[in-house]
């Protein structure tokens, strides 16, 4: 008796902690879409109403239609420019990963196990630490300000990334059906990609979604390579809007809110997906 | 037995043509590391070690030996940037933690409307860094602030607060903004870590009489150490390169009081134009992550099981 009486009252502070957390949690992001479409007056109302009276669409109005150098515009462009680079970048990386990463999971060679901890190492190195001469770098080759120059920058600390988390998901998939492939007189080339790809196609789609929310939030490499229009990613947008224009928020809002756009949409749809995939990658070795 | 034998005599040769084979795999990777981390961060140490003070291929980059490190050594500004680094770190990460497990223990609840809250949970991780900063720094606005108005309207407060306008509350609030986006990674860590306890051991811990908060301590505490080992290291680390959410927030200040590491070492180095001194100052965090990155491997290889190795 009493013990029902005990786990019935856990879980009413259960119940209300976790309505205090979804509150705190969301609301702040809420706010953000909802500042996005009040009037600019609304926003520097004394005392705020949270929930304006009327809508103000002009600001997503103009992130959608006006020219590439205004601030609304801006927006526009970075987030165009954000896509492409995530996209080569995982391109690149999953080129160069796979290969690799096979070799890692399936192949057998010395310095293995070291070579493996030195990418994971390389991973971890500080983007402050590279910054100074990989912008000397690309001031010489003249890929400052330029999408490729950012993909190939991107391709350093995305590839070890793509590379590890792979290696553990081949080590997942029996090595029998590498061996049966090799009885059938298939090679190396045609088992990575007609028996192991195939099995291995849930480890890639994490990987993917991974990868892209890392170049997604890659911000000093970013603020330093890219200043123009047509280079500048979302999130150097977004903080030299938020540092100019402080007092229209409106705009920073919106911008906020696009840039926010596809790691949240990520991150709703595939939830599970990345829940295990963070863990299995940091927690197994 | 006769297939075991064939593997024995043909080991050699095999491991060399697959050693071989390995290396053709590898090189597209190995090339892109090399290429933008290993050359760019032997650049690094060199230029440690010489004056540089300007960006231009020609320049001369004279050495000068330890004078860098005996400089930044000296200098106050460093100093204090590794004194506003550590206690980021340190509250930062254990606000983190302790948060974290509490987040992931409310996950594990078997309540209704779960999922809910675990979307919830997952959405701040999501936002990108840059938002997030750029968000809070609007929404702890001295005049305008949503935060202030909410705190006012709310009678916790009779006046607008100044959040970012003094150190240490700008230094403090500059750590909640980031452990409200950074807790729900350590949550859900904690919460894969309880999923794979086993259920009957809190069963024989109940039939012992131990209550939940007895149970806590020394069934769910103790097994969970393994993955709370692993998200300490990851978030500290993670912590003390911390630069995006200051350079938005704050970009320092007031009067350097929340400059970091990478921030001090970004100004010597992009503001200033010494690029010598930038070098070695973002050297000293390379250690420190390299110490703790050692250290992570090795626990992580403690946890591969001799097979693997």
């Amino acid at each position: 008796m009493s013990r029902r009486r005990d786990m019935h009252r856990v879980r009413w502070w259960v119940y209300l902690i976790a309505a205090l957390v979804i509150v705190i949690a969301l609301g702040p992001i809420v706010w953000l879409a909802i500042a996005s479409v009040t009037p600019s007056e609304a926003l520097l109302e004394k005392p705020l109403h949270f929930f304006p009276s009327q809508l103000d669409l002009s600001r997503w109005h103009a992130i959608f239609t006006q020219g590439p150098n205004s601030p609304a515009g801006g927006f526009r462009v970075a987030m165009l420019n954000s896509l492409i680079i995530a996209f080569g970048t995982v391109v690149i990386s999953l080129v160069v990963g796979i290969p690799a990463a096979y070799a890692f999971s399936r192949l057998r060679f010395r310095g293995r196990r070291t070579a493996l901890m030195t990418f994971l190492a390389t991973y971890m190195v500080p983007t402050i630490a590279l910054v100074i001469p990989l912008y000397l770098i690309l001031a010489n080759v003249h890929l400052l300000n330029t999408r490729i120059g950012l993909i190939i920058v991107y391709s350093s600390f995305v590839t070890p990334f793509v590379l590890w988390s792979l290696s553990n998901y081949m080590d997942g998939v029996p090595r029998e059906l590498d061996e049966a492939a090799t009885i059938d007189g298939a090679g190396r080339l045609r088992i990575l990609w007609s028996v192991l790809l195939p099995l291995t196609r849930p480890g890639i789609f994490a990987a993917i979604l991974f990868a892209t929310l890392l170049c997604w939030d890659e911000f000093l490499y970013a603020l330093i390579f890219t200043s123009t229009a047509a280079s500048k990613t979302i999130p150097v947008a977004v903080a030299e809007f938020s540092g100019k224009f402080s007092t229209d928020f409106g705009l920073v809002a919106a911008g906020g809110v696009l840039a926010a756009l596809p790691p949240v949409l990520i991150a709703l749809a595939f939830q599970r997906y990345l829940v295990a995939g963070l863990v299995s990658g940091a927690v197994k070795g | 037995m006769t297939e075991a034998t064939v593997e024995v005599a043909t080991k050699p040769r095999r491991a060399r043509r697959e050693g071989r084979t390995a290396f053709f795999l590898l090189l597209p990777a190995v090339a892109v590391v090399i290429g933008v981390v290993g050359w760019p961060l032997t650049t690094t140490i060199l230029n440690s070690f010489r004056r540089v003070e300007s960006a231009l291929p020609k320049a001369p980059k004279p050495f000068v030996g330890l004078h860098n490190y005996a400089y930044i050594l000296s200098d106050s500004d460093f100093w204090n940037a590794v004194r506003n680094t550590l206690y980021f770190t340190f509250f930062n990460t254990g606000l983190e933690l302790i948060l974290g497990v509490g987040l992931g223990v409310l996950m594990f609840q078997p309540m209704r409307g779960r999922w809910l809250l675990r979307v919830a949970v997952i959405l701040p991780w999501a936002l990108p860094t840059v938002v997030n900063a750029a968000m809070w720094r609007y929404y702890m606005n001295a005049d305008f602030g949503p935060l202030n108005a909410l705190l006012v309207q709310t009678g916790l407060r009779q006046d607008y607060y100044s959040f970012l306008g003094s150190g240490t509350s700008a230094m403090n609030s500059v750590i909640l903004v980031d452990v409200w986006k950074n807790t729900s990674l350590v949550a859900f860590f904690v919460l894969a870590g309880l999923q794979v306890i086993p259920k009957e051991l809190y069963e024989s811990a109940e039939v012992d009489g131990a209550g939940s908060l007895r149970r806590f301590w020394s069934i769910t505490l103790p097994l969970l150490r393994p993955v709370l080992a692993v998200v300490l290291v990851l978030r500290t680390i993670e912590a003390f390169k911390v630069f995006d959410v200051i350079y938005v927030m704050t970009r320092g200040g007031p009067a350097s009081s929340t400059t970091s590491l990478a921030l001090y070492a970004y100004k010597t180095a992009f503001s200033d134009q010494l690029f010598g001194i930038g070098s070695a100052i973002s050297l000293v965090i390379v250690l420190f992550c390299l110490s703790l990155s050692l250290f992570y491997i090795r626990a992580l290889g403690g946890s591969m099981g001799p097979e693997q190795s």
